[in-house]
C-alpha cells in the first residue's frame, strides 16, 4: 500500500489482517502451552527445536505485538489532545512493543538454536 | 487528555417547580434543563408537570405547551412537527431524537429532557451546532463532475444507481448521531462524525458524481474517518432509522479496495 503511511486506511487494514492472523496463532499457542502443563525445561526446549514450533512462536511474538502497538495507538489517539504528548506516548509505546518483540525472538531463538 | 472534571459552573443544580393546575387528573413530570449561556449562572433542571388531557401526544406538544402556557422563558427549536426538518432535535429519557415523533406514551416515569450532548449550549435546549455544519461543508455536499451530460439537458441514473441513494439521501442533518458518538465528543475538533460521513458516502456512491477518488482521498486521515469504532450509537438513535456506520465502514472498504 502506497503513500498512506498518513493516511489511516493502512493502520486500519493492517490491524484487521493481524487480527485475523491472530485467531489460528492464538488457538495454537493456548493448545501447545496447554498440551505442555507440568512439563521439563529439557522438554520444551526438544519443542522449541522443532522448526515448525519456533516459526508458530516467532509469529505469535511478532504479530501480537504489532497488533497492541496498533491498538495502543489508536486508544492514545482517542484520548490523548495535546499533539506532542500524543506523539511522544505513540513513540513510547512502539519502542516497548519493539523491545519485547526483539526480547521475544531472541527467547526462541536462543532455544531452538540450543545456545 | 480527556477531561475528567467538569469546568466552572457547569454542575446542573436543582431549579424552579411548576404545579399542574388544580384538578388535573392525568399528569406526568417533565424535568427540563435550563441554561442560559449569557449569564453565567451554573445550568438547572426545572420540574414542569404538565396535565395531558389538554396536551398533544408527542413531546413536542408538551414542550410547546410548556412555552406557551407555563413558562415562556423556555427555549427550544422547533419547525415541521413531523420529522422531516430535524430541528427538535434533543436528549429524551437518555437518547437523542426529535421531540416531534417521541411519543410522551413512550417514556416510561419522569421525562428527562437535555440538550444534545456534548454540544456547546446557547440556552435551554437549543445547541450551538456551529462545528456540525461547517463538518458538513468540508465534504461538499454537491454533486462534482467535470463532463457535460449528452445534449445539455439532466444527468440520467440508472434505477440500481438510484437505490445506492437510498438509506443515505433521507439523512435530515438533526446531528441526533454526531452528538451521540464518543468519538465525535472526544474528537469533534477532527473527527467528522457519522452525519457528515454518512452525507460524504452519499456522494461516493452516487453514479453521477465523478469526484469518488478526490472524496475517498480526502476521507484518507486517521482522525476524519478512521476514528469510528463501530460504537453504532448513531445507527440506534437515528430518528430516520438510517446507518451511518455501515456508510462509514463502506468507506472504508472502498479505501482499502482503492489502495491495495
Amino acid at each position: 500500500m502506497a503513500n498512506n503511511s498518513h493516511g489511516g486506511t493502512g493502520h486500519f487494514w493492517v490491524q484487521r489482517l493481524t487480527a485475523v492472523a491472530l485467531i489460528p496463532l492464538t488457538i495454537w499457542f493456548c493448545f501447545s502451552l496447554a498440551s505442555m502443563a507440568g512439563t521439563t525445561q529439557e522438554n520444551l526446549a526438544a519443542w522449541m527445536r522443532s522448526p515448525f514450533n519456533a516459526a508458530l512462536m516467532i509469529l505469535v511474538i511478532g504479530v501480537g505485538l504489532y497488533h497492541g502497538k496498533l491498538g495502543m495507538q489508536v486508544i492514545l489517539e482517542d484520548y490523548v489532545a495535546d499533539k506532542n504528548v500524543r506523539m511522544i506516548s505513540i513513540a513510547a509505546v512502539t519502542l516497548v512493543f519493539v523491545m519485547f518483540a526483539i526480547v521475544g525472538f531472541v527467547s526462541v531463538l536462543k532455544l531452538t538454536l540450543g545456545a | 487528555m480527556a477531561e475528567f472534571t467538569l469546568p466552572a459552573n457547569s454542575i446542573v443544580k436543582t431549579g424552579k417547580t411548576f404545579d399542574a393546575p388544580s384538578g388535573a387528573s392525568n399528569v406526568r413530570k417533565f424535568l427540563v434543563y435550563r441554561y442560559d449561556s449569557s449569564d453565567g449562572n451554573n445550568p438547572s433542571v426545572d420540574t414542569y408537570h404538565v396535565d395531558l388531557d389538554t396536551c398533544g401526544p408527542m413531546i413536542l406538544d408538551a414542550l410547546i405547551k410548556i412555552k406557551s402556557e407555563i413558562d415562556p422563558t423556555l427555549s427550544f427549536r422547533r419547525s415541521c412537527r413531523e420529522g422531516i426538518c430535524g430541528s427538535c432535535a434533543m436528549n429524551i429519557d437518555g437518547a437523542n431524537t426529535l421531540a416531534c415523533t417521541m411519543a410522551i406514551d413512550d417514556v416510561e416515569g419522569d421525562i428527562k429532557i437535555y440538550p444534545l450532548p456534548h454540544q456547546p449550549v446557547v440556552k435551554d435546549l437549543v445547541s450551538d451546532l456551529t462545528q456540525f455544519y461547517r463538518q458538513y461543508e468540508a465534504i461538499e455536499p454537491w454533486m462534482q463532475s467535470d463532463s457535460v451530460p449528452a445534449g445539455n439537458r439532466e444527468r440520467l441514473q440508472s434505477k440500481e444507481d438510484r437505490e445506492k441513494l437510498d438509506g443515505l439521501y433521507e439523512c435530515i442533518m438533526c446531528a441526533c448521531c454526531s452528538t451521540s458518538c464518543p468519538s465525535y465528543w472526544w474528537n469533534s475538533d477532527k473527527y467528522l462524525g457519522p452525519a457528515a460521513l454518512l452525507a460524504a458516502y452519499r456522494w461516493i456512491v452516487d453514479s453521477r458524481d465523478e469526484k469518488t477518488d478526490e472524496r475517498l482521498e480526502a476521507l484518507d486521515d486517521p482522525f476524519k474517518l478512521y476514528r469510528c469504532h463501530t460504537i453504532m450509537n448513531c445507527a440506534t438513535v437515528c430518528p430516520k432509522g438510517l446507518n451511518p456506520a455501515q456508510a462509514i465502514a463502506d468507506t472504508k472498504k472502498m479505501l482499502v479496495q482503492k489502495n491495495l
